[in-house]
């Protein structure tokens, strides 16, 4: 399904701040279409908050969010819905909806958006969450499975509507290393198989390495990105200190 | 786009799907109730085939039907070949499959009946009245401690709780007492008028304010306003494991969270009521010199002469009371609140309700009281 790389996603001289407070500064990089592409950067550099600004939670201070050249702050209200239809989104904290069990959460976009009925709709929720690995746990609420369950519901519920773009803020932390390697092996199989397009936050250098087609690092001292390209090309030929203590624990 | 079409050849023991059109969400599939029909309704098939060269596009909607073929198939021993399926289809199949069911993890939906319906109401009423007791007498062995000084809370908590249902309450404590108190003077004046007693509105005023008006109507505000924010404050910190923090870092919940709110109503609700008597006769005094023709002089020297210091003290101790009761209640259900939104929702509207029942309760229980002590 791969054709030649276009752009998805452009970020173009994006700033973020809280008020005051600035995040990030000069932000420029491009997702094409199909990349598995991973935001890396110690904790608390605005990993979360830059991508807020890509759903379209957060407006940028300055700067553009184009989605295939389409700016998303200087659409109006329609297209802005229209493109927000494309996206799925797991938040770090799971953000379930703790009053609905893990089917509801899953159906209530396709009750939203799609035609089908809610028999199928609860076969299609049964289907997302067999791909998490939670078949079974169709009617339990979020307080009754764990947090690496929740983790994974989450995803399933961004997945619902198989989205164009995926959005994970650190799918893999707390999960046990067998459901992070099969979670890794559903992330890739959804770009081959649909072609999506994914952001991931994630530290795990095994994940980075094992899935990443492209990256941006960014860096919380001097609140702009170092760099941004294939992480392992970003291991051979990158010369930052920075990146390099990221990519190798710190051994180099 | 083409719509999803499914065509079934039965062979001697296999069946042939074949797949055309686009199976997608976004376009609708065709229900899995239908094939697996075909299946059950075959003798003796052993295996199912697909044939989806005539496909144009697929995603989640193709693989919830095979998921439902595939899960009748592994439970009936019939074979998948898989071969005639696009490669991505079958890998994402296979990592659904790849993750067991759970055992037991299945939910079975009992049903209800009326009686134990009943039955279990009643079950959990008496439940709820113990739970409230235990807890009462916990938040009382609390306040033990604290005259002890040996109650671990935070001080600057405390002020800022005293704050917020004390001054912070002042403007709604004033507009409603003193409309009650101008409400009261005003029926009271008609009826009075009529035998030339209209200066007793001040007695009538005087006193119903000071023993009771004031002290419920601090109380249902107050239960309205404090006790229903102490349930959303503390339901929410339950269902995010707050207060399970708190118990591990060593601090009693009682201590830390339910003491400073009830000692906070406690102190404030009496000088609330105060306040409430004093607005409330000013609103008294306005309809008696507006209607009556009283000067203000002669409607405060009646007040003075009506209302006893008895009078005054048993609306500041039923305040005291119904200020112990809002701040248990609220707390009570912000602490047994459930692990999720909507239960937050409940635990502040049970808050709310029962602490004005209870309200209304006590105030007539203590009512017969004081009449049979004679005070
Ligand atoms: N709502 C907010 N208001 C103000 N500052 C915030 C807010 N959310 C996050 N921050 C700050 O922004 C910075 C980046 O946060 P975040 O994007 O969550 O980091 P991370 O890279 O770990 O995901 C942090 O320093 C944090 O203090
Ligand atoms: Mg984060």
């Amino acid at each position: 399904m791969m054709t030649a790389a276009t752009a998805h996603i452009t970020v173009r001289n994006l700033t973020m701040a809280y008020g005051d407070f600035l995040i990030q500064r000069d932000l420029n990089f491009t997702i094409d279409r199909g990349d598995i592409f991973i935001i890396m950067g110690g904790s608390g550099c605005g990993k979360s908050t830059l991508m807020r600004h890509l759903v379209g939670l957060k407006a940028p201070r300055t700067g553009q969010v184009l989605y295939g050249g389409q700016s998303y702050w200087e659409s109006d209200a329609a297209q802005q819905r229209r493109l927000k239809r494309c996206f799925g989104v797991m938040y770090q904290s799971g953000a379930l909806w703790s009053a609905m069990t893990l089917t509801e959460n899953i159906a209530l976009p396709l009750e939203q958006y799609t035609d089908l009925t809610a028999q199928q709709i609860r076969r299609v929720a049964s289907l997302k969450l067999a791909l998490v690995g939670l078949r079974g746990f169709e009617d339990f609420y979020p307080a009754e499975i764990s947090g690496g369950m929740q983790k994974r519901a989450g995803i399933a519920r961004a997945m619902a509507l198989d989205p164009e773009i995926l959005f994970f803020d650190e799918p893999s932390a707390g999960l046990d290393p067998v459901s992070a390697k099969n979670l890794d092996d559903l992330i890739l199989e959804l770009r081959e198989s649909l072609g999506t397009t994914m952001v991931i936050v994630t530290h795990e250098l095994a994940s980075i390495f094992a899935i990443g087609n492209n990256s941006v690092f960014l860096d919380p001292e001097t609140k702009t990105m170092i760099t941004t390209g294939n992480p392992h090309t970003l291991l051979k030929e990158c010369a930052n200190p920075k990146v390099r203590a990221f990519l190798t624990r710190g051994a180099a | 786009m083409e719509q999803a079409k499914l065509m079934v050849f039965p062979q001697q023991d296999s069946l042939l799907f074949q797949l055309s059109g686009s199976w997608m969400l976004q376009t609708g599939v065709p229900g899995a109730d239908e094939s697996l029909r075909q299946l059950r309704s075959g003798t003796a098939i052993r295996r199912v085939a697909f044939d989806a060269s005539e496909m144009r596009g697929w995603d989640s909607g193709l693989l919830t039907w095979l998921l439902a073929l595939a899960d009748y198939c592994n439970t009936h021993a019939i074979d998948i070949d898989s071969s005639g399926l696009p490669d991505g289809v079958v890998r994402l199949l296979a990592l659904a499959c790849a993750v067991p069911p759970r055992e037991g993890a299945q939910r079975s939906v009992r049903k209800k009946s009326l009686i134990s319906d009943i039955g279990n109401d009643t079950l959990d009423a008496a439940r709820i009245t113990g739970e409230f007791m235990r807890f009462f007498g916990e938040s009382v062995l609390s306040l033990l401690n604290l005259l002890r000084g040996r109650a671990v809370y935070r001080r600057s908590d405390l002020w800022l709780i005293i704050q917020d249902a004390g001054v912070r309450a002042l403007p709604i404590v004033s507009l409603v007492s003193f409309l009650v108190g101008l409400i009261l003077a005003f029926v009271g004046a008609i009826q009075l008028q009529n035998f030339g007693a209209g200066i007793y509105v001040a007695d009538l005023v005087g006193i119903a304010m000071t023993r009771e008006m004031a002290a419920i109507m601090t109380g249902i505000i107050m239960a309205g306003r404090t006790g229903a924010a102490y349930a959303a404050e503390l339901g929410s910190m339950s269902v995010n494991e707050e207060i399970d923090a708190l118990q591990t870092c060593g601090f009693s919940a009682m201590e830390f969270l339910v003491l400073p709110r009830m000692l906070a109503l406690m102190l404030m609700m009496p000088l609330l009521a105060v306040y409430a008597d004093l607005m409330g006769i000013l609103g008294g005094a306005v309809v008696a010199v507006a209607i009556l023709d009283l000067t203000w002089l002669e409607y405060f020297i009646q007040v003075t002469k009506a209302v006893s210091l008895a009078d005054f003290s048993v609306g500041i101790f039923m305040s005291m009371v119904f200020g112990i009761i809002v701040a248990v209640i609220g707390c009570l259900n912000g602490i047994k609140c459930g692990r999720n939104s909507q239960a937050v929702g409940m635990a502040t509207t049970s808050a709310v309700v029962s602490a004005i029942v209870m309200i209304v309760i006590a105030s007539a229980v203590l009512t017969v009281i004081f009449d049979v002590l004679g005070i």
